[in-house]
């Protein structure tokens, strides 16, 4: 498991030295039309039970707004660690952002959960935008989000 | 310094304080807006418990309720996969209108705060907040400086429109602007993460009952929270027996259990915390409806200021002249010092040294900062143009040379001219220049010249002082100096009447027609523009370009251009108006004269003319429809030869557009001058004067001076003195 999770946190293309196998997932959200400055995201990973295994993503450069990605913020107490080296800009409405990570086998088809955390100045928190289990027979189909998402997609 | 900071700050945040002033001024608003909108809240002792049941009974998927500072309430639901958010009636708990944040709101809101640009453009707009500080904090300190010092802050102030406009809207925005600019400052280094950041939050509990279903109506901790200082509750996740309410107050932000109704955890937020919540406050209005209309009032200020501004800017620019390449200061016979605040008194010094090396002399200019007695070798003469700053100081050019010329152990060899500029309605008129003569007749400096000055720029004065300078040096010397040539009108003589010949004083009251000017010359800019009494009419007469100043004694809305002239013995000007004929032309421009007319008001004025100085004051009493007190007092030489405007005086006595006409004859057995009717009439004039009255002098030098000991004689004993009305405002003077 501890292995898993540093596979998480380096991410980006760095091949798990450890794992047989990894391979380049790409992962597509597409943001609604909604009316408003753009959108935080953070993309985490939880196991079986719900456990926190770490974050792949963090679209939104200021931490003092992460207490408003709720599911993300609890799961980590706002631990800035958990996201050096991987944030990004925030996602504008109606954009769309694409992502591409080396993951390790190890991570799909065994319990995992993707889960996207969301917030929007003004607007209402939303923890668990997205939730989708990492199967292989997931991927490729689109998954619509609870607010602001429009649709999402790893493959 | 405080200058220059002032200028440049100015002119690079130009556009960008343009946007941010009209955007934070249309945000202003919206505060009180909100709260017009907003049913008034009629049960003051709700608690969030019942609120939130209420809500919950009519929408069962409600997921958080908020409150705004407005006391808006808003609800976020989801319900059949769609999130929905309605604004709350408190006392059903039903919604009013679904809630969308307006477009515009969030528009303006992102031009003003970022410029639509996101992180670069966060940062360009603090940029111009803080321009706007430095130009606020800066602008007041030139202020004060201006006025004379802090307490004559907000004493009236004086000068052409851009100015008065400029200083005016000044004094109303600076508070606002630099509460406004401060505390976006203080929010944009919030933002940037730079001032530390505090965690509001409580930690999550890392154990819950794992129970769902409290109704919010029983939570004893919701109950206990008046409504007014809810902020934000969020109900927890459908289904998830792990989630907790999340409540946020003004005094707080903790969780609640959802199965047991039990306080989990509670913050309550930091100084610092709270010192960013008012901050914040006082810059959206957002719980200060009124402060932020106020502030927005205030901040729509910066555009008039930014416009203003640059005018004044450019009106100093156009006005500083491309000096002609002089001397170096070892070389050169003659030095010019140079002591200017605006730019404007660079321009008489071109013309002093244009002419002067017409005349073949060697001369060097330098601002008077830059005085250097050791270096001028070969001077034979030193020429100080100085002009005046606020109550008696230095002007910017001129900084440090009273102490350097103190400090001089032996007076230059070269001699002295001093020539001051100022305005004489100011009591410190050409304090500087007098300064400057009166510490070197301390050092022993010998003048070439005796002390002389400039009124208003004048340019009689000044040519008249070139004269002077010329005999000096032993060759001719003509000043022809004209700030920014005016464009000339061509005005053709209507009507003249003649006076005065009997006592050796031939006089003629003038009268032009107001020249027509074409639709495009209008739109240029260029007509004949509207004028009122007491303006300047500048004529240039045929073989000089040395425009001599008129008083008007009419104004647009009597249809005429009306001078008093009287004819000087080898006055080239004055000549050739006075053998005008009718039907025959000038050229002639105007220039405003604000300070000298009667102010806005209906408390009484006293006129006191004598000669040709009753021009402007008979204008006054033309224009008095509204039959305003006016006294007038005109001092003649003999009611039979010098009484212009004797058929009118009469008459308008009858129609009230003149209290009392009173005639002082210098000419006859019992002589008398005005100075002596005032004194005659002390006891009314001092009770005037208390009332708030007015007084506009119009005339020659020695009657305005005996005018003036007559006043100050009056006013004594009432603990009142001329100099203080002159600051005031209520006393003005024209004189010639």
């Amino acid at each position: 498991m501890n292995s898993l999770l540093k596979a998480l946190v380096l991410t980006t293309a760095i091949v798990f030295p450890g794992a047989a196998m990894a391979k380049s997932v790409t992962l597509t959200t597409e943001m609604k039309n909604y009316r408003g400055p753009g959108a935080y995201l953070v993309m985490y990973v939880t196991d079986a039970n719900g456990t926190y295994q770490g974050t792949l993503w963090m679209a939104g450069s200021k931490s003092k707004y992460y207490k408003h990605l709720p599911g993300w913020f609890r799961a980590t107490g706002g631990d800035l660690a958990q996201v050096s080296g991987i944030t990004g800009a925030s996602v504008g409405a109606g954009r769309s952002l694409q992502l591409s990570f080396d993951l390790s086998d190890a991570l799909f088809d065994a319990g995992y959960n993707l889960h996207i955390d969301s917030s929007v100045e003004d607007g209402r928190d939303i923890a668990n935008e997205i939730v989708v289990p990492l199967t292989s027979a997931n991927a490729g189909n689109p998954v619509s989000g609870r607010r602001y998402v429009e649709s999402f997609i790893f493959q | 310094m405080l200058r220059a900071l002032h200028k440049y700050a100015g002119l690079l945040a130009t556009v960008l304080i343009l946007i941010l002033a009209l955007s934070g001024t249309a945000l202003s608003i919206i505060p009180a807006w909100e709260k017009l909108q907003t049913p008034v809240q009629s049960e003051s002792d709700l608690n969030v418990a019942e609120l939130a049941a209420r809500i919950a009974a009519n929408y069962p998927a409600v997921e958080q309720i908020k409150r705004a500072p407005s006391s808006r309430i808003t609800a976020y639901y989801f319900a059949g996969g769609e999130p929905g958010s309605v604004l709350i009636d408190p006392a059903t708990g039903k919604g009013i209108a679904n809630y969308e944040p307006s477009p515009t709101v969030q528009w303006l809101t992102s031009l003003h705060r970022s410029l639509l640009l996101d992180d670069a453009g966060r940062l360009t707009a603090a940029a111009g907040a803080l321009a706007m500080l430095a130009l606020s904090i800066s602008g007041l300190f030139l202020l004060a400086r201006r006025m004379g010092g802090w307490r004559q802050f907000f004493a009236r102030t004086r000068g052409p429109l851009a100015g008065r406009l400029h200083v005016e809207i000044g004094r109303f925005s600076a508070a606002g602007l630099i509460l406004a600019s401060s505390t976006a400052v203080f929010m944009a280094l919030n933002t940037f993460e730079v001032l530390p950041q505090e965690n509001t939050t409580p930690p999550f509990p890392t154990e819950v009952s794992g129970e769902m279903g409290v109704s919010p109506n029983a939570i004893p901790v919701l109950a206990e929270i008046p409504v007014s200082q809810l902020r934000e509750l969020t109900f927890p996740y459908a289904n998830d027996p792990s989630d907790v309410f999340t409540i946020r107050t003004d005094h707080g932000e903790g969780y609640i259990d959802q199965g047991t109704g039990e306080l989990l955890a509670w913050q309550a937020p930091g100084s610092w915390q709270q010192l960013n919540e008012t901050i914040y406050m006082l810059h959206t209005g957002r719980g200060a409806w009124a402060l932020g209309l106020v502030l927005g009032l205030m901040v729509a200020g910066a555009p008039v200021l930014i416009f203003s501004g640059a005018i004044l800017w450019w009106a100093a620019r156009r006005s500083r002249p491309r000096l002609p390449r002089g001397a170096a200061p070892s070389k050169a016979d003659t030095v010019i010092l140079v002591g200017s605040e605006g730019g404007s008194t660079w321009g008489f010094a071109g013309t002093t040294q244009t002419a002067l090396m017409a005349a073949g002399h060697s001369v060097h200019v330098a601002p008077m900062s830059r005085f250097t007695p050791a270096k001028y070798t070969q001077a034979k003469q030193i020429i100080v143009l100085a002009a005046t700053y606020g109550d008696g100081t230095a002007p910017a050019s001129a900084k440090g040379f009273l102490e350097r010329l103190a400090a001089l152990e032996t007076p230059p060899s070269a001699r002295l001219a001093v020539l001051g500029f100022g305005d004489s309605q100011f009591p410190a008129y050409c304090a500087f220049a007098r300064e400057v003569v009166r510490q070197a007749s301390e050092n022993g400096w010998e003048l070439l010249v005796p002390f002389a000055s400039v009124n208003r720029q004048s340019p009689q004065d000044f040519a008249s002082w070139g004269r002077t300078l010329g005999l000096a040096l032993g060759h001719k010397l003509e000043l022809a100096h004209e700030p920014a040539q005016p464009r000339t009108h061509r005005l053709t003589l209507v009507s003249r009447r003649d006076y005065g010949q009997e006592v050796q004083a031939p006089t003629s009251i003038l009268r032009f027609a107001i020249p027509r000017t074409s639709l495009i010359a209008r739109l240029g800019g260029r007509s004949w523009r509207q004028f009122e009494a007491g303006d300047l009419l500048g004529v240039l007469p045929k073989g000089s370009n040395v425009a001599r100043l008129y008083s008007l004694a009419s104004g647009s809305r009597d249809g005429f251009i009306e001078i008093c002239v009287k004819k000087h013995a080898h006055g080239l000007c004055s000549s050739q108006l006075t053998d005008l004929a009718v039907g025959d032309t000038i050229e002639a421009f105007q220039r405003p004269n604000p300070h000298f007319r009667p102010a806005n008001s209906q408390k009484p004025v006293i006129l006191i003319g004598a000669g040709t100085g009753v021009g402007p004051l008979v204008g006054f009493a033309r224009a008095n429809t509204r039959q305003r007190p006016m006294h007038l007092y005109f001092g003649i030489r003999h009611t039979k030869s010098d009484l212009f405007y004797g058929e009118e005086l009469p008459k308008w006595k009858d129609e009230g557009r003149l209290s009392a006409v009173n005639i002082a004859c210098s000419r006859v057995d019992e002589r008398t001058y005005v100075q002596d009717l005032l004194r005659r009439d002390a006891a009314m004039i001092g009770d005037l004067i208390e009332e708030g009255a007015q007084i506009l002098v119009c005339g020659g030098r020695e009657m305005a001076a005996g005018v003036a000991g007559a006043l100050q004689d009056i006013l004594a004993p009432r603990g009142l003195c001329p100099a203080q009305l002159k600051g005031q405002g209520r006393y003005a003077e024209d004189v010639y």
